[in-house]
């Protein structure tokens, strides 16, 4: 043990910390995307013109790792089309023309859960998914068969501007409770363990309540060093435990739920309306009334931040989730994702940086980094297209946190490099592996 | 909306430091050594400090220029190198040799390599010990003006020949040397200015003067009054601190850096005690810059969850 996780101190700017979150009003129309989850896109089951209300399912679960999609509007179906992603691939799209009355769907009944399956049962119905930026679909991870004895529930919210966990924290402090207590009952874990970054006082105090109701629920206050929230990080710095390369937190007896996920299954297990609407952190330099909303999935994001007051400026770089490793949006009319916990809009004057230059071999890259690879190293071997020198530098191990990148005097696009570097490094895995069979 | 959004990849704030910052941290740090080498030596120690610069600046340039390079003296780099070069320097030094100095560094040891952190050694150090076989006068001490400067020898070879040093002295730098290796006080103040801003880590100076101290202590036969004086005296501090330190000729990692430092420090005292120089500490480092791949590929930081 005594591995010393690095990382960076990056400023907070958390602006709307302590403003809970406020509804948007219905949108005149939602794009519901298939592919909000990793995994296999779920397969449409409406077409164009048909009915649908707030809850309804709209396109089914494909497979083990997926997640189905409901409506988060009542309206009329425009279309189901298929749509480019972010990462290059391309997965069907729902459009729906919201009537504005956001009228529930009648099927929606409170599940029943008296097993562990059950559960399970109940979580993949609702339809989330991990909704701390990666999207993981949350079933899969209780439905492991792995020896599990610790539930860490992640409310680290290490990530610059972001505040939605924490208020979540704060107002459905209740709807964690019951999900925790209803998986204890059917896991009895050993442990249970929230983890929250020291600089979230309301929410530690909050949550600090839950274990005062209930014994077994640790609040562990950890230092606000970036990157805090990370899987592996947060296993390690609340059990100890070391989880491997290519090894998932059940491997390490481990379930991690973000604090997010887990009020959403809470509220899911009390009124069995799935996932259809999402707290979303709105800041940015460039938008005028920075604040936590509560947005219909698939709302175009441009609605959201008029719903924000607009813009003071226009806006140079809009992204989904955090500033460390949220993704640039194209436009205004891409949608609220399902794991979307943030939508920022930078003026020219938040996301200007010095020039690159020739890396200085300072090595702030390396001791920076959580896990201990060397970025610069990754660079120069991607480079030389070698992917042995990849293997031995691994390059796999990166989480893409941006710890590098931020710190690089000579800002360098390491994030990019290693990246590209672990791409190309199973690229080389799985082509060694079809020489061999 | 008309106007396109800008996409890249994450992160998309990143910290103010720049490579620019760096050099300047590291120029404000030589401040108080350059100003103490004006008091010290006077105005032919601020000559010495233009001409090196300046020559090291515009060599820069105009090779740039010559081989259609992208202009990179806004990085400060080449000030850096000639302000180091300088402060290596002996006040009394013909200046068109300090030039040919800052020259050799900025386009034999670095620009032929490939520019900013691609050169192999320290190019102020690679130039100094250029300059010490080429132009041999550069042995010769300089005394402080208003020092009585009879003997014409350094504090280095007054205590080989087992003469009393004033400690105090070689602190303040009131003692024979090149421009910036004589006031260990203001270097220090530099150094740990350095260490502040987090340019460099203590690793390196640590292990470098303390290694010199003990390996000293002991030929001394633990005397710490001389072992004291062989550590304030000659390029030492200097070395420690600014040179032994460039990023680009020393490990990364801090395990590293250790072993760097130490090795730097054994090789300094092997040529002050055995060697035919009366200072081993450009050679020291000049070595250990050519040894740094190999420690750096040696030294790799443990990998979490990783295969081992």
């Amino acid at each position: 043990m005594a591995f010393s996780l690095k990382g960076i101190h990056v400023p907070h700017r958390k602006n709307t910390a302590d403003m809970s979150a406020i509804r948007m009003p219905a949108p005149k129309t939602v794009t519901l995307l298939t592919a909000m989850h990793i995994g296999k896109p779920a397969k449409p089951v409406v077409k164009a013109g048909d009915q649908v209300f707030v809850g309804t399912l709209i396109a089914e679960q494909d497979g083990f790792i997926s997640s189905p999609v409901y409506s988060s509007v009542s309206g009329t179906v425009k279309s189901v089309a298929d749509t480019a992603l972010s990462n290059g691939k391309t997965a069907p799209a729902i459009t729906i023309e919201s009537d504005g009355e956001m009228t529930p769907d009648e099927s929606i009944a409170v599940p029943h859960v008296n097993s562990k399956e059950d559960f399970i049962e109940a979580v993949k119905k609702s339809g989330i998914v991990g909704l701390g930026g990666a999207g993981f679909p949350t079933y899969v991870k209780f439905a492991t068969d792995k020896k599990i004895d610790t539930l860490v529930i992640n409310g680290a919210e290490c990530e610059p501007y972001i505040t939605s966990d924490s208020v979540t924290m704060v107002d459905n402090a209740d709807d964690i409770l019951l999900a925790i207590e209803t998986a204890d009952k059917y896991f009895n874990f050993d442990k249970i363990v929230i983890g929250i970054e020291k600089n979230k006082a309301s929410a530690i105090a909050k949550m600090k309540e839950l274990s005062a109701k209930n014994s077994k629920i640790q609040v562990k206050v950890l230092p606000a060093i970036y990157p805090q929230g990370g899987e592996k990080v947060l296993v390690y710095h609340t059990t100890g435990r070391t989880i491997k390369v290519g090894e998932l937190p059940a491997d390490s007896g481990c379930i991690v739920c973000n604090s997010s996920t887990m009020a959403n299954i809470g509220k899911y297990l009390q009124t069995g309306m799935p996932l259809a609407e999402k707290v979303v952190t709105v800041d940015g330099g460039a938008v005028k009334e920075p604040k936590n909303v509560i947005v219909a999935i698939g709302t175009p994001i441009g609605e959201v931040f008029d719903f924000c007051g607009g813009f003071n400026e226009e806006p140079e770089k809009v992204i989904y989730g955090g500033p460390m490793m949220g993704v640039a949006v194209p436009d205004l009319t891409v949608p609220v994702l399902k794991q979307t916990n943030a939508l920022l809009a930078f003026n020219k004057k938040e996301i200007k940086t010095a020039k690159t230059t020739a890396c200085i071999k300072c090595g702030k890259c390396t001791n920076s980094c959580p896990f201990g690879i060397n970025p610069a190293a990754i660079a120069k071997a991607y480079n030389n297209k070698d992917a042995e020198m990849l293997e031995k530098l691994g390059a796999d191990i990166c989480m893409l946190c941006g710890c590098c990148a931020f710190i690089c005097p000579a800002k360098r696009p390491l994030v990019e490099t290693n990246s590209l570097a672990k791409n190309m490094l199973m690229a080389e895995r799985a082509k060694k592996k079809e020489g061999n069979a | 909306m008309e106007n396109k959004l800008h996409v890249s990849f994450s992160p998309h704030i990143k910290s103010s430091n720049s490579t620019m910052r760096t050099m300047l941290d590291v120029i404000i740090a030589l401040v108080p050594a350059s100003i103490a080498a004006v008091i010290l030596f006077g105005i032919p120690a601020l000559l010495v400090i233009a001409v090196c610069v300046i020559s090291a600046v515009a060599g820069e340039a105009l090779f740039n220029l010559a081989i259609k390079k992208e202009q990179t003296v806004g990085d400060l780099s080449a000030v850096v190198t000639g302000l180091i070069l300088a402060l290596n320097l002996p006040s009394n030094i013909p200046l068109w040799q300090a030039a040919v100095g800052a020259l050799f560094a900025i386009i034999i040891v670095k620009g032929i390599f490939g520019g900013l952190g691609k050169n192999i050694v320290n190019p102020a150090i690679a130039a100094r010990v250029f300059m010490l076989i080429a132009f041999g006068s550069m042995t010769a001490a300089v005394f402080p003006e208003g020092m009585d400067s009879v003997s014409g020898a350094t504090p280095l070879s007054d205590l080989a020949n087992d003469k009393a040093v004033d400690l105090m002295d070689l602190f303040l730098g009131k003692c024979g040397g090149a421009l910036g290796e004589t006031c260990a006080l203001a270097l220090l103040i530099g150094g740990i200015y350095l260490i502040v801003r987090k340019v460099i880590t203590w690793h390196i100076p640590v292990a470098f003067i303390g290694t010199t101290f003990l390996f000293t202590l002991a030929l001394e036969g633990g005397n710490v009054e001389t072992t004291l004086a062989w550590v304030l005296s000659g390029g030492l501090m200097i070395g420690a601190f600014f040179m032994a330190t460039d990023y680009v000729t020393s490990p990364s990692t801090a395990k590293g850096k250790l072993i760097f430092g130490i090795g730097a420090g054994v090789i300094t005292v092997l040529i002050r005690f055995f060697g035919g120089y009366p200072e081993g500490v450009s050679f020291a480092i000049l070595l250990m810059n050519i040894v740094n791949p190999y420690i750096d590929s040696l030294t790799p930081r443990k990998l979490f969850g990783g295969k081992k």
